[in-house]
């Protein structure tokens, strides 16, 4: 087995544990190249069929780009698609940085999204390799009630033991990539021809690296247009993957506040 | 599948040119010995940081009024960076030449255990970071004894902060000395000992001007040699059953192979049940067609017989079976704040199984501050023992070994939560102490007899499967229970439901299952009952096994059914699947039926009604109470 059949062996036997151990379950699906990747793992593990439903928290700030394949892969991969909206700015904790702000509506849009669906487990694609924070996570990330990451007194998981919600109102962040890097992704979707949306490729010799809202999320200068390119440049690049991404850079703490309330 | 499979999937030239699997290696260490900036080093001096992440380190550090401070490339939380600790594990993905590591930090701090075995329990080898001017610490020995419990066979010291000790030879050969006499008391002996200063960067990716005398390979060169082969592909083969799918009528055995390797055609023995089936298929979605699987994957298997095995069932191949039994010697490092008592129970996690343990005994605990076993009570808040654990039923596992998964227990309290970790050693034995002393009873089978107004009696009917046995035995129960006679039946399926549950049909199994329905029977007439057993034991040998056990109050009935007449009744459509072939060792098909020549009572049943048989069996239950 090589690298990627050894992630990609780990990711599906995360994905079947959480599947029988957690019910109802949800994957979330932005629409981005990580939860594309998820999405497939998820057909890999369950013999073509994805058993639980995708669900895209939508802050109605995406690319079009990024709706148009929504629209045309939930019916070509036979998705159960749930969709849920966010809350309006202004309702968001004023104290934050601006574009903390506006990320944090997804907070607050996947937490009623969680309340409403009831859902004990919640399938999401962090990597440890975006951000420090992200690195502290464990693969079954249990939840309070507040949706809160209590990441002083996280549970032990070893072995391949996972953590399940033990107390009403609980539920558990299943990471299934928290092992994949940016370029592990790259390779995988070249390998196994996983479908993307084309902001990823540069145009005018720009690419989004990263995709998020339209209004706070920027492309990078590039000219890697196949992804031959895009990970022939990530084998050189010494940028960071959310460097295009504006709340990251707002203040050291930023991120980590937004995660401890229960971003992704 | 409908998605072509690219290119870079098919070609070999292609996947050759993929990165080998990560090798993790866990770095570890006192507090304030210096891993987090080990780490920083380490990843500066090998080119493995992004610019974006040095510029953020550099402005972190000029906040706090720090020279360039490389612990806040991983204690990336506020509180690490304000306090200067390490809170929780964090993995580093990290490359040197042409292979892949990933760098596991773990915190030192006494509290932060458990987060430490969360990021080290699957290290293929550990950097123990000792500071050469303190020597080894409390954490030092703590770690050390972590690494020897989850199993790490390669360990490289390193001594750090040298510069302390102006690099001098002899300061840090008396170091090394004292480290390996500390390690070699708890069975390990490390690869290699490096005189370094993380801070300065001295041999860890270059080699030190500081320290001409040390001539043997630096941090990065100590790295590279660490084996990263994956042998457990050449192991006897195990798959621990994951979940059960069914699509499109197919039913689909999903899980991941622990070791060895399977192929299409292959037999393989399901749990303790012992039952058999073929792989018809090893599948898999959107991936070239391959008739084998190995240690690694994650696939689903479908199997012929078309059996359902349930989550944990230990697939393994016939002539190489795990141990099997209910109780267990175990490693354990306690992670809950509250002491373990012997007679706690808990949930034995071991891959995807569950079983209920009792703790029956502490066996030793491990003090730390001088590595002796001691006898003891309990074992306090992140404490390492010697445990035995009894289970309700046998418990199928390969003894833990390094550098596998093979028994790798997890102990989960009735919240779900892990409170240890518990590496399964191998069968306990009953011990000295043990000793069973029986007690007689002060009251005889006499004064029962009396008591009750008949005597005690066990018949023991056997028969054919659909011979009948159980409907005879139920309706000469009710009508002794209509006379007052304390009458009770024992019959083959309700045993096999609780107390012979880990039974299979062998030849062995269906021995013990006799011997055990005897002995409850035995019991059940020292309570004044009487017992009609309803057993098909097919062969002589085990009822005599019965009458030896029972005594003088056992009669053998023989409940004679032909075959066809059996064959015809089918009432559970047990022959129709042997006929099928999809079950073994079928009694009167494709397993002997040796039918008594001497029995106590021979009940002719094809000839007569069930209500005419059980009147004939009460009719002799009546002439011998």
């Amino acid at each position: 087995m090589d690298h990627l059949d050894q992630l990609e062996a780990q990711s599906v036997f995360i994905l079947r544990e959480a599947y029988r151990k957690l019910k109802p379950l949800a994957m979330l699906w932005s629409l981005g190249k990580d939860s594309n990747v998820m999405v497939w793992l998820a057909r890999k593990a369950f013999m073509g069929r994805v058993p639980f439903p995708v669900m895209h928290v939508d802050t109605e700030k995406k690319f079009p780009e990024m709706y148009a394949f929504r629209d045309e892969y939930t019916k070509k991969w036979n998705l159960d698609l749930l969709l849920g909206y966010c809350p309006p700015v202004e309702e968001m904790d004023p104290t934050l940085p601006p574009a903390a702000r506006s990320a944090a509506r997804k907070t607050a849009g996947l937490a009623s999204m969680i309340e409403k669906n009831k859902l004990q487990g919640v399938i999401a694609g962090i990597r440890r390799d975006e951000q420090g924070t992200r690195a502290k996570e464990r693969v079954f990330s249990p939840r309070g009630a507040s949706h809160k990451w209590d990441i002083r007194n996280q549970p032990p998981e070893f072995w391949d033991q996972y953590a399940t919600p033990h107390e009403e109102g609980m539920h558990i962040r299943v990471h299934p990539l928290l092992s994949w890097r940016e370029i592990d992704i790259w390779r995988y979707i070249e390998r196994e021809n996983i479908p993307l949306v084309d902001l990823y490729f540069a145009k005018n010799g720009k690419r989004y690296r990263s995709l998020g809202d339209s209004d706070i999320t920027f492309p990078v200068e590039s000219n890697a247009s196949t992804v031959a390119e895009v990970i022939a440049e990530l084998e050189t690049t010494k940028t960071s993957e959310r460097a295009g991404r504006a709340m990251d850079h707002e203040s050291e703490d930023a991120f980590e506040r937004l995660r401890v309330a229960g971003y992704l | 599948m409908s998605d072509t499979l690219s290119a870079a999937r098919l070609d070999p030239a292609d996947r050759e040119a993929l990165l080998d699997t990560a090798t993790p290696i866990v770095i570890v260490g006192h507090v304030d010995h210096g891993k987090s900036t080990l780490i920083g080093r380490l990843l500066y001096d090998t080119d493995n940081l992004q610019d974006g992440k040095v510029q953020q380190i550099i402005e972190s550090s000029k906040k706090r009024g720090l020279a360039v401070e490389w612990s806040f490339l991983l204690d990336s939380l506020q509180i690490e960076r304000d306090q200067g600790v390490t809170v929780d594990s964090t993995r580093i993905p990290f490359r040197l030449g042409n292979r892949q590591f990933v760098i596991v930090d773990a915190p030192g701090h006494r509290q932060f255990l458990r987060n430490m075995i969360t990021g080290a329990a699957d290290a293929e080898a550990a950097v123990l970071v000792v500071d050469a001017n303190e020597g080894a610490q409390e954490q030092t020995r703590r770690h050390a004894m972590l690494l020897r419990l989850i199993g790490i066979r390669h360990i490289i010291v390193l001594l750090n902060k040298a510069d302390l000790l102006g690099f001098d030879e002899q300061k840090i050969r008396a170091v090394e000395k004292s480290v390996t006499d500390l390690l070699a008391q708890l069975d390990l002996t490390p690869s290699l000992f490096v005189p370094a200063s993380a801070r300065d960067g001295d041999n860890i990716a270059s080699r030190s001007e500081r320290s001409p005398w040390y001539t043997g390979p630096i941090l990065t060169e100590a790295l590279a040699a660490v084996p990263s082969g994956n042998t457990r592909a050449a192991l006897p083969f195990r798959m621990p059953v994951q979940d059960v799918y069914r699509y499109d009528d197919v039913r689909y055995v999903a899980g991941r192979i622990e070791r060895g390797v399977i192929r299409e055609g292959d037999t393989v023995e399901i749990g303790t049940q012992g039952s058999k089936a073929r792989v018809a298929k090893v599948a898999r979605w959107h991936a070239l067609e391959r008739k084998e699987a190995e240690a690694g994957e994650s696939i689903a298997l479908v199997l012929e017989p078309d059996v359902i095995p349930a989550r944990g069932d230990m697939l393994f191949l016939p002539h190489q079976a795990p141990e099997k039994t209910a109780r267990i010697r175990a490693h354990l490092f306690w992670l809950r704040q509250e002491p373990l008592r012997v007679g706690e129970s808990f949930r034995l996690r071991l891959s995807t199984a569950e079983h209920q343990v009792t703790v029956a005994s502490i066996d030793s605990v491990l003090r730390l501050d001088d590595l002796t076993e001691q006898q003891a009570q309990e074992v306090g808040p992140e404490g390492f023992a010697h445990v035995t654990l009894v289970a309700g039923e046998a418990i199928q596992f390969d003894p833990f070994s390094p550098g596998t998964s093979d028994g790798r227990g997890v102990l989960v309290d009735r919240n779900q939560r892990i409170v240890g970790g518990a590496p399964l050693l191998g069968p306990a034995d009953l011990k000295d102490g043990y000793a069973i002393h029986p007690s007689a009873g002060e009251v005889d089978g006499a004064q029962r007899a009396r008591s009750k107004g008949h005597k005690a009696r066990v018949v023991w009917l056997t028969g054919l499967s659909g011979a009948g046995k159980s409907t005879i035995a139920r309706l000469a129960e009710k009508k002794l229970f209509a006379r007052g006679i304390d009458a009770f039946v024992l019959d083959g399926d309700t045993l096999r439901m609780g107390l012979c549950s880990d039974l299979g049909f062998t030849e062995a199994d269906r021995h013990e299952n006799v011997r055990r329905a005897a002995e409850v029977a035995k019991i059940l007439t020292q309570a004044g009952q009487v017992v009609i057993v309803a057993l098909i034991s097919p062969l002589v040998a085990d009822r005599a096994l019965a009458r030896k056990i029972i005594g003088e109050e056992f009669d053998e009935v023989f409940v004679d059914t032909s075959l066809a007449t059996c064959e015809q009744r089918d009432s559970k459509e047990l022959y129709k699947a042997a006929r099928d072939g999809k079950i073994e060792n079928f009694t009167g098909i494709s397993a002997p039926y040796e039918a008594p020549t001497k029995a106590d009572l021979h009940i002719k049943a094809d000839g007569a009604t069930a209500e005419e048989n059980a009147d004939a069996l009460v009719t002799h239950i009546l002439s011998v109470i």
